[in-house]
């Protein structure tokens, strides 16, 4: 097999050597990730605190079926993901870019809603910046425009990156570059995926649903 | 033997194309790589230091008017702040010693470690082009609203060359940690590590935390700017000390991404020219830790005279105090391992001289600022100035110096000569409190920074000052010539010419592509000074019966 031994790079002793470094690299990265999202997060608390009601009415403006229809989209997009790892482990080519696929359909479906959000507060004229409308204590509303089109932008561009790589492993899986003994893109993928999943579950509660009947 | 030592392939040997430069994934090039570009970034720096002391010798303004004055000083800050200190040290002595030094034969992902470098360069080139053409005149914190709203220069291009920059630094603290958690030599427990890799991995702590933090908050006054999001303008509601805080959160750690890895060379110098074992290992390693943590809760100091509460304040003050316990950890272990020890007085151990006592005088200048009330008298003078500078070039780049003597003779299989090398340290080390200590008194005497004019009663220390700088940059000019002058006509090293300790000393100078013919097991402890030369020979030895 010399696929196999080829895939051992020559600056690791084995195998599980290679592994561990993989994963733990990508663990690490998200770490890098939680800092990274932190930054804004920070913004938003402070924000939040120095404008409680100005953030609850603005927070209205938000469309929270939407909102919980795209959460139970991303879910369900992890539950996808989890299977195509799965897959991958048991050397199960077809079910892998099945799962695979299924995982970018649902990521996708998540973007055009939030596309379709984005237009529709264009014409409400809710983006920030300068063509912000002029309504009641519109400074500060701008303002929680602003982080929410910050932490949303963010995100959604994390998982376009995220469906980026995964047409990636698409096309090495059907290559038959994985088996049982060597999956590890898919696996740390996987890892990737799940985290941008799990900042959705922070944000969705955050942007839409704190303090809307309060 | 040594003849069939001159014939075998070394990493500088082994292929001569350009393509073989530039697509390497050996991270001993890529050290190489970034040793090249950080010096060309060095010399644009000191370029715009030079202007700015030549500007300084007269209380009026003629050499340049304000604005350019203000581009002057900020071009000089991002350079060597972001573009030459915080890659110093960590990537190229790190990237080429990191494996080297706990026995592996590259680090984890020598693919995402060129990436890294190429990351680095794609930033730099758009933040130096971005402020040499439009320029950039807000210093180098980029302070909101002035950043974000009045500024009339180029803000977004630098803003997006810093953002791009952080990832390359994101990568190389990655690839350390996975590179020391995952890869270490049979034998080479935690314990077992040279200093610098403690200190290393203690950097590569504080550049994944708190990069990313710098990296969005540039990227949102880029965005700020560009769309109006005003999430840092208070026209908009937004808050500029947030801002600062965000900034400091990064950029005072980022102090520590410069003075933790000099530490580290530090710690491999001093014992190496004592002969000695170094004296309370595990407090060196802990410190170099508990700066690394500490370090991320001191960032209000920056902050004394904004409105941020007087709690947070004291309580900022007091963890600044607190930082200093470690490095004084690190101070008098290092003084202790001198105490009888046959101390020699090569050029690396000059030049860790040097750091000893500029970094002395950078880190108590350091609790003057802490304390709540001194830093009102001196906050935003040349007192601040000279304190950082203490820090950032005496400690720092002395170290850098320091670790690039001792180690030019692995990298490159050439010593340096010996003569020019002292003359150029002490140079620099005179040059140096020449340039810098008269600024403490200008500051202290309320000499305001970052302006061009100034009344005449500071011009003699603005003199001295620039005197100095004279002096320093004649110190850094001369061994970029007999270093390079070395690589031609430099002695040939040999494994270890130093006698000293550590993985890479017994292996060829320069290195194999591959480093390690085999993996090397560790059974002895770090710093076993009386055996480092018959540990070297040994391996020689069995090197030479493989073949």
């Amino acid at each position: 097999m010399s696929e196999i031994a080829s895939r051992l790079q020559h600056h690791f002793a084995n195998e599980e050597q290679q592994y561990d470094a993989a994963t733990f690299g990508m663990w690490v990265f998200l770490v890098t990730e939680i800092m990274f999202f932190g930054g804004l997060l920070t913004a938003y608390v402070v924000y939040r605190t120095a404008y409680p009601e100005v953030f609850a009415t603005a927070s209205h403006h938000l469309n929270v079926y939407l909102g919980t229809f795209n959460t139970i989209v991303l879910i369900g997009s992890s539950l996808t993901m989890a299977m195509a790892v799965h897959s991958a482990r048991l050397n199960q080519r077809q079910k892998l870019a099945v799962y695979l696929i299924l995982t970018m359909i649902l990521g996708s479906v998540f973007l055009g809603v939030k596309a379709y959000e984005y237009t529709h507060k264009w014409h409400e004229g809710l983006f920030p910046g300068n063509f912000f409308y002029a309504g009641p204590d519109a400074v500060h509303q701008r303002l929680f425009f602003s982080v929410y089109f910050a932490l949303t932008g963010l995100h959604a561009t994390h998982m376009i990156i995220g469906i980026g790589i995964m047409l990636v492993i698409l096309r090495m899986s059907m290559k038959g570059r994985f088996d049982e003994t060597w999956y590890t893109p898919v696996e740390i993928t996987g890892l990737y995926w799940h985290f941008v999943d799990l900042v959705w579950i922070f944000l969705f509660p955050l942007l839409y649903l704190i303090q809307r009947h309060g | 033997m040594q003849t069939s030592e001159a014939k075998k392939v070394n990493y500088l040997s082994a292929q001569h194309t350009v393509a073989s430069w530039l697509l390497t994934i050996d991270h001993k090039r890529i050290a190489i790589l970034y040793l090249v570009s950080i010096t060309v970034m060095f010399l644009i720096g000191g370029l715009m230091a030079a202007a700015i002391r030549a500007e300084l010798l007269t209380p009026a303004g003629d050499l340049m008017g304000s604005d350019t004055y203000n581009k002057a000083f900020t071009l000089h800050g991002i350079v060597m702040v972001f573009f030459f200190l915080i890659p110093s040290i960590p990537a190229t002595l790190g990237n080429f010693l990191v494996p080297l030094m706990i026995g592996a034969k590259d680090l984890a992902f020598p693919r995402i470690n060129l990436l890294s470098w190429y990351i680095y360069m794609v930033g730099a080139t758009i933040g130096i082009v971005a402020t040499v053409t439009g320029g950039l005149d807000t210093g180098w914190t980029l302070y909101t609203p002035y950043s974000t709203a009045y500024a009339t220069t180029n803000v977004v291009m630098p803003a997006i060359g810093l953002f791009i920059t952080g990832f390359s630094s994101i990568l190389t603290g990655l690839n350390f940690i996975v590179t020391i958690h995952k890869m270490r030599a049979p034998g080479m427990t935690w314990f077992r590590l040279p200093l610098f890799i403690w200190a290393q991995y203690a950097t590569s702590i504080v550049m994944i935390l708190a990069t990313p933090v710098i990296a969005i908050t540039v990227l949102m006054v880029a965005i700020d700017r560009g769309l109006g999001l005003g999430i840092f303008d208070p026209k908009a509601g937004g808050d500029p000390v947030l801002f600062q805080h965000l900034f400091w959160f990064y950029s005072h750690p980022a102090v520590y991404i410069m003075i933790l890895p000099a530490m580290g060379v530090i710690s491999e110098v001093i014992p190496c020219f004592s002969k000695k074992r170094i004296f309370g290992y595990n407090f060196i390693a802990a410190s170099s830790l508990s700066i690394a943590i500490i370090g991320f809760f001191v960032w209000g100091h920056h902050l004394f005279t904004t409105p941020q509460s007087m709690y947070a304040a004291m309580a900022f003050s007091i963890i600044t105090f607190a930082v200093a316990v470690p490095s004084a950890v690190k101070t008098f272990n290092w003084t202790a391992t001198m105490y009888r020890g046959s101390v020699s007085f090569e050029a690396p151990m000059i030049y860790a001289f040097g750091f000893m006592g500029l970094f002395l005088v950078g880190g108590l200048t350091g609790l003057f600022l802490g304390a709540l009330g001194l830093d009102l008298h001196v906050h935003d003078t040349y007192f601040v100035v000279a304190h950082f500078h203490y820090i950032m070039v005496g400690g720092a780049i002395m170290a850098y110096m320091a670790g690039l003597h001792f180690w030019w003779p692995k990298m490159t299989g050439r010593m340096y000569p010996e003569g020019p090398a002292k003359a150029a340290a002490l140079l620099i080390f005179v040059g140096f409190n020449l340039t810098f200590f008269p600024q403490f008194l200008a500051g202290y005497a309320g000499m305001p920074r970052r302006y061009h004019y100034y009344p005449p009663e500071f011009q003699i220390f603005n003199v001295l000052s620039t005197a100095g700088s004279s002096i320093l940059a004649l110190g850094y000019l001369l061994p970029l010539g007999y270093l390079l002058w070395s690589l031609r006509y430099g002695r040939a090293a040999g494994r270890n010419p130093w006698g000293a300790t550590g993985l890479e000393w017994m292996i060829d100078s320069p290195p194999s592509p591959h480093n390690f013919d085999e993996t090397p097991v560790v059974t002895w402890e770090p710093y076993d000074y009386p055996d480092a030369h018959r540990r070297t020979a040994e391996h020689a030895a069995s090197e030479a019966a493989r073949v």
